[in-house]
């Protein structure tokens, strides 16, 4: 009896540490993912500065004019090999043809890129024709599924088909954005939610997410995926993706009831605008949408002058409105957050003051014969139209970028650095308003899958399973009336845990000269020790994570004898990998912070996706980038790294190798290399 | 003597913190509650080895008189900082943990059967449930053999949990 409870004891505490591990090790990929999806805003204002810059610079695109010009698409002057063995399309589809594309998939084969791109144009084509806002009836079916965040992972996908049915008209669904990033298998995914939604207009519905952004793709691996799987079109694809995306539709009403946004909403969302909008200008969330051709289009069209002006008319009345409110200042602490939640749609100021944006020529939109209709558009539209898209991109953001909170009112997203955060009275209101009872909602990964919150008007959806990491987290989606989950495998948490925490190490190591700095400010003896207390502040104001550092210490940092922590051991576990000789270690550990928005960059100047650049174009990236951060880093320091990377002398250099050179690697997997 | 008090005082500080570290992991709405089912692993994950009758006064003491379900952290504080200061609930050593196995193994086989282990957890002194069993016999039991080499197994628990 004794000897039994003595065993109860202990597996009861072994189990509650496992049990905070699990939640701690999830902080930290949270902190992380969302400090990413930050500073990637954060630089939005430089990413617009490059893109303009490197495409005027390059010129326009050879591909883009000729897309739909002249009745001749593209995709058909395309051979398809005779050695291909994959499945042959032909529109309009049919079963078969989603049968042998999941078929194909489930066999890691590829479809070919003609017929890739066919299904992109028919898609594109298909879109044009829908509303921003689609409204479902269930009256027709018993049950209409809707899915999450699906990043890639197409097993997920795969499992919720084979669990659930494939679409069909009697098993309808909604997949609620964020199809791609991430995962790798994010063609496949899109190609099979194309096919089905082509197949089935009237029973598959789509909706946008913040991941379906060709900006975002350049972080998150899905222009790589793309570029890798598709090596002679993937430039094509991507193009006719960045439409393709903007046209999903943004929010779906299902009988007039319930709501399904990708990310939620603000105070300031208001549908009966929404439905207005263009939302194909908003191309990305990372750029305020530029006076393309389109709107100049739009105003010279007949047909379509009314409706704009009128909306126009309208948009500006309800700025006025808003004006009002913020100046009036003391009408209510909603209104005035309300103003800042929605100039907190990022950076906009900025941008939109600064240098006026010229039409891009590499638009696939555009028809090179309307270039010289500009100049003398330009004074009206910039005027009139510059207002009404800046509020039309603000609406969209919001929805796809919003998280709920548990506390009432609206304050901007500092987290993610986008859309808003909106309390339990911002949902309230908004479905009281419109008649609707519920939110479904998904761009928050969650243990479970799914979640419940402002008093159930709000459900969480995620669908990606083990989206951190094997084990981390269960998909799930909701069938109408009822909340199923998915299973997975049980939580594995020590594999979750360590990957956790080697991306934690990697962070620490990233701004370690902070953190000595830091550190040395509060070991005032120069004893390499300081206490727990000192640490935990320490690395807490250097990180901004929000973590417990006091649990995660011992994971992380070493105590001396008198149970001080000896700071130094926090670098240790991790060094990079073969440093290039001559790098000082400065530089290194910049390179190392900002690698990711390094990768991107290239990825902007590398304009054929090949992965390599020449040694020049690297010398050039690294003077903008550093001035735009004001990091000061001295030419011929760029030049020696620019020479020490090009190992092979042939003057360019291969990205992926040069990040490689800096791959976080555990300390005993280098030991050899690197005895100093 | 002054020093000695400031010492304490830091002590205590640390204390804190630590007990609002953890107590935060499971704050899920971030208002200074939690799920009273949750402080049992909160306390444990502490480093405390209370039994559930131990743990059961804890919670009787830090409820609410209007039972609500939810545990506020100013009640929870005190109580937790008592506890860590006084270092109730020690930890288990090892051998301890090893000779209570044996007096389970009547025979000192060195192994138990599967349904001798579930018999003594799910009858004998605080039982497990269903759930809790499940989960500490798929840990426990070898593969292979189908028995829980008792010695392997608190072994393989105690590097991991460190």
């Amino acid at each position: 009896m004794k000897a039994a409870i003595l065993i109860q004891r202990w597996y009861r505490r072994y189990i509650a540490r496992l049990e905070m591990r699990r939640r701690y090790t999830w902080n930290i990929f949270q902190s992380i993912e969302y400090a990413g999806e930050q500073e990637q805003l954060q630089l939005s204002s430089f990413f617009s500065f490059m893109l303009d810059n490197f495409t005027q610079l390059n010129g326009s695109s050879p591909c883009d004019p000729m897309t739909e010009e002249g009745g001749v698409a593209r995709y058909e002057l395309i051979d398809v090999e005779d050695s291909y063995c994959g499945p042959h399309l032909s529109f309009p589809l049919n079963v078969n043809h989603t049968n042998a594309l999941l078929s194909t998939y489930k066999e890691q084969k590829t479809l070919h890129a003609r017929y890739v791109l066919q299904l992109l144009h028919e898609t594109k084509k298909f879109l044009e024709q829908i509303p921003n806002i689609i409204h479902l009836s269930t009256s027709y079916y018993k049950e209409i599924t809707i899915c999450g965040d699906l990043h890639g992972s197409l097993d997920d996908l795969l499992l919720i088909f084979y669990k659930n049915g494939l679409p069909s008209a009697n098993n309808p669904y909604v997949f609620n954005g964020d199809f791609v990033d991430r995962g790798k298998k994010s063609v496949e995914i899109i190609i099979i939610l194309f096919a089905f939604m082509l197949l089935y207009p009237d029973h598959m519905h789509l909706n946008r997410g913040n991941h379906e952004d060709h900006i975002m793709n350049l972080r998150y691996g899905f222009t790589k995926e793309v570029m890798q799987k598709y090596k002679t079109h993937g430039r094509d694809i991507l193009q006719l993706l960045q439409d393709v995306f903007s046209l999903l539709p943004v929010a779906m009403v299902i009988d007039s009831k319930v709501l399904i946004v990708h990310g939620g909403i603000s105070d300031m969302t208001d549908l009966n605008f929404l439905e207005s909008i263009e939302r194909h200008k908003v191309k990305s969330a990372l750029r305020l949408p530029r006076r393309t051709m389109d709107s100049v289009m739009a105003t010279r069209c007949g047909s379509q002058v009314k409706g704009d002006l009128r909306r126009r008319r309208r948009g500006s009345a309800q700025r006025r409105n808003q004006r009002k409110k913020g100046s009036s200042g003391s009408s209510s602490s909603s209104s005035s957050s309300s103003s800042s939640s929605s100039s907190s749609s990022l950076c906009s100021p900025r941008i939109s003051s600064r240098n006026q944006p010229r039409p891009r020529l590499s638009s696939s939109v555009l028809s090179p014969t309307l270039t010289s209709y500009v100049p003398c558009m330009d004074s009206m539209v910039s005027i009139e139209t510059q207002p009404r898209e800046e509020e039309e991109w603000k609406q969209v953001v919001d929805l796809l970028w919003s998280d709920p909170k548990i506390q009432d009112g609206c304050t901007p997203n500092t987290f993610r650095g986008g859309g808003c955060y909106f309390g339990p009275d911002v949902t309230r209101t908004l479905l009281e308003r419109h008649g609707l009872s519920l939110l479904i909602r998904s761009h928050q990964c969650k243990q479970e899958g799914y979640e419940l919150c402002h008093n159930g008007q709000v459900i969480t959806i995620f669908s990606a399973s083990n989206y951190y990491e094997v084990g981390s987290n269960r998909g799930a989606y909701v069938k109408l009336g009822r909340t199923s989950s998915l299973d997975s495998s049980s939580t594995k948490v020590s594999a979750a845990e360590d990957s956790a925490l080697k991306a934690l190490q990697e962070k620490l190591f990233a701004h370690r000269t902070e953190l000595m700095t830091t550190f040395q400010q509060y070991d005032k003896n120069n004893t390499g020790a300081i206490s727990l207390s000192d640490w935990a502040q320490a690395v807490e104001s250097v990180l901004r994570l929000d973590l417990p550092w006091r649990t995660l210490r011992p994971r992380l940092a070493r105590l001396s004898q008198d149970g001080n922590v000896e700071y130094l051991s926090c670098f240790e576990n991790i060094c990079p990998n073969q440093p290039p000789p001559l790098v000082t270690p400065n530089l290194a550990e910049t390179l190392y912070r900002y690698r990711t928005d390094l990768e991107i960059i290239f990825n902007i100047i590398d304009k054929d996706h090949s992965g390599l650049i020449s040694i020049e174009e690297f010398r050039h990236t690294w003077k903008l980038f550093s001035s735009h951060l004001r990091v000061a880093v001295e030419d011929s320091v760029i030049d020696d790294l620019a020479r020490s990377i090009d190992f092979n002398k042939d003057g360019n250099i291969d990205f992926n190798e040069f990040l490689e050179a800096f791959r976080v690697v555990h300390r005993l997997d280098t030991k050899d290399q690197h005895q100093d | 003597m002054a020093e000695d008090k400031d010492f304490a005082e830091a002590a205590v500080s640390e204390v804190h913190k630590k007990i609002s570290d953890a107590f935060n992991l499971f704050d899920d709405e971030s208002n200074k509650t939690v799920d009273v089912r949750e402080i049992g692993t909160i306390i444990r994950s502490l480093g405390c080895f209370p039994t559930e009758a131990e743990l059961h006064e804890i919670i009787t003491e830090i409820e609410e008189e209007e039972l609500t379900g939810f545990i506020r952290f100013e009640k929870f504080l005190p109580v937790m900082t008592k506890v860590l200061m006084e270092r109730k609930f020690r930890p288990i050593p090892e051998e301890l943990l090893l000779q209570a196995f044996e007096v389970l193994d009547q025979e000192k086989k060195g192994y138990l059967e599967p349904e001798e282990l579930k018999k003594f957890m799910t009858q004998e002194g605080e039982p497990f449930s269903h759930d809790e069993m499940e989960e500490m016999l798929s840990a426990a039991v070898d593969p292979d053999k189908n028995v829980v080499f008792y010695k392997d197994f608190v072994a393989m628990m105690t590097v991991r949990d460190q």
